[in-house]
């Protein structure tokens, strides 16, 4: 491990991180000499400031696995309004929840029980297998809340040009079907494209296995999921890990997310 | 009447399309049950949208991992060799056309190949998922499907009337009556359920059906 940061003593980096001069021959990235200051007691003080009207993605695929749950509930009492949600599913709410994992879990569901979102963006809104009672579809069916329904992998994309400073891409995907409609067409090397845009967020909410006290993340399994691209889209990325470890003590070699991308960290553990 | 196949059959029928070292992603529904009945003489690999090569059989209750899933929000069981991504990195795969095979549920699949399978009447809010992508990117896709529904109304039609995954994507439409192909001149009746004749299958079916030369009856 290098020595080559310079840091002095109370001061910022640029990483936001608040570091203090080391004695000679310790080690800076180990142990209580780096005070990270992204580092947050609870997912309340984590959300304390997600405003009224404000744009959040939300990691994790849909069900249980790699879903921030404990900022969702957390964001559901701090009690933001307004919100766009971005997001892979809706959420199916707390009581189908139990069809998938036993006993059940929370998920964005509970945003929109409490009337907190005007907009969702994302590619399943509400599952087709499941009866049509999760707490999206029935305000949607209200008239109350206003969906943008996008494909999954087009989903994906636009989250990665919002996070690589991109302005769009073009994509073969949603070419003869509703998804077209509105959107710039262009034909590249004889085939049908449309022009997709880029999504960026003010706070992104995501779950990972690990960080460092840097912020560096590394996930488990398919929790991994929309989790990473989200967290390089957002200008505000708060993560719920179920483990914070010391500066230095994950792989270089495995980190899935540079901590330049997380801004706060939570730990949770199952 | 005769009986009509099983969603394990059907299943079992789609997981014969399988060649030896094919990359193979499972649709929402009937076509996860393929994980579980490929023989043991053949390597596929499983590829899932939420960011998962490699996979094995569905999990029992004892194996389950919420953290190990399908993108139906199935668990599912780890072999050697996986590896896990993020979803940019997933859907690269599959838009950029290294998914050899697709297993997708429908509504409603046209004789041009033209397939719906995510919205219907009354449910709106309801969305493609990846369903589009793997429509658009995969090179060959597999409809396994109910031929009618349960009011006995064709799935398989001339035009479809539900709103559009992709068009002129589908392959091959596995069904509980048939096993169709679809060619430029329309939907090649290959294989019947047992017991059924080309006229009863026919008459429940939306567009013609032209029987292949050596028809026969589904194998497994």
């Amino acid at each position: 491990m290098s020595n080559n940061i310079v840091c002095h003593d109370g001061k910022l980096t640029s990483n936001g991180l608040r570091c203090k001069i080391n004695p000679v021959g310790q080690n800076r990235f180990i142990g209580s000499t780096v005070t990270a200051n992204k580092i947050f007691n609870s997912c309340n003080e984590a959300v304390a400031d997600i405003f009224d009207g404000a744009t959040i993605m939300v990691g994790g695929f849909g069900s249980y696995g790699g879903l921030p749950i404990n900022l969702i509930v957390a964001l559901s009492g701090q009690g933001a309004k307004d919100l766009t949600i971005i997001a892979n599913m809706g959420g199916v709410g707390h009581e189908l929840s139990h069809r998938i994992k036993p006993g059940g879990y929370q998920d964005s569901g509970i945003l929109f029980e409490n009337g907190q979102v005007s907009k969702f963006i994302g590619s399943v809104p509400a599952l087709g297998g499941m009866p049509p009672t999760s707490p999206l579809e029935i305000l949607f069916n209200e008239g109350k809340v206003e969906i943008e329904t996008v494909p999954q992998g087009t989903l994906a994309e636009r989250l990665r040009c919002g996070a690589g400073g991109l302005g769009g891409f073009y994509t073969p995907v949603g070419i003869g079907t509703t998804v077209e409609e509105g959107k710039e067409k262009k034909v590249i090397d004889g085939r049908e494209y449309i022009l997709e845009l880029p999504l960026t967020a003010d706070f992104a909410l995501i779950k990972a296995h690990k960080a460092d006290a840097f912020g560096n993340l590394v996930y488990r399994q398919t929790a991994r999921c929309f989790n990473p691209v989200m967290a390089m889209a957002a200008k505000v990325t708060i993560v719920e890990v179920d483990e914070l470890v010391p500066a230095g003590q994950l792989d270089p070699e495995v980190i899935v997310t540079p901590h330049i991308y997380v801004n706060r960290i939570v730990e949770v553990p199952q | 009447m005769n009986d009509r196949l099983g969603e394990q059959t059907i299943a079992l029928r789609a997981a014969r399309e399988f060649t030896d070292g094919s990359v193979v992603n499972l649709g929402y529904g009937m076509p996860g049950l393929c994980a579980n009945l490929i023989p043991g003489d053949k390597t596929v690999f499983f590829q899932s949208e939420n960011g998962m090569l490699g996979y094995g059989s569905l999990a029992t209750d004892e194996e389950k991992d919420y953290e190990l899933i399908n993108a139906s929000d199935q668990p599912v069981t780890p072999l050697p060799g996986m590896c896990f991504f993020d979803s940019a990195a997933a859907f690269d795969m599959i838009r950029g056309g290294h998914i050899d095979i697709v297993v997708l549920g429908a509504y409603q699949v046209s004789e041009k190949g033209d397939l719906a399978n995510w919205g219907r009447p009354g449910r709106p809010a309801t969305g493609m998922g990846g369903g589009m992508d793997l429509a658009v990117g995969a090179k060959k896709i597999i409809v396994t499907m109910l031929h009618t529904t349960k009011d006995g109304v064709p799935r398989i039609v001339s035009e479809c009337t539900y709103p559009l995954t992709a068009r002129h994507c589908v392959s091959l439409i596995i069904t509980d009556l048939a096993v169709m192909e679809i060619t430029e001149n329309g939907l090649l009746l290959k294989e019947l359920a047992p017991g059924w004749t080309v006229p009863e299958v026919q008459a429940l079916t939306g567009a013609k059906l032209t029987p292949a030369e050596d028809l026969k009856e589904i194998e497994l």
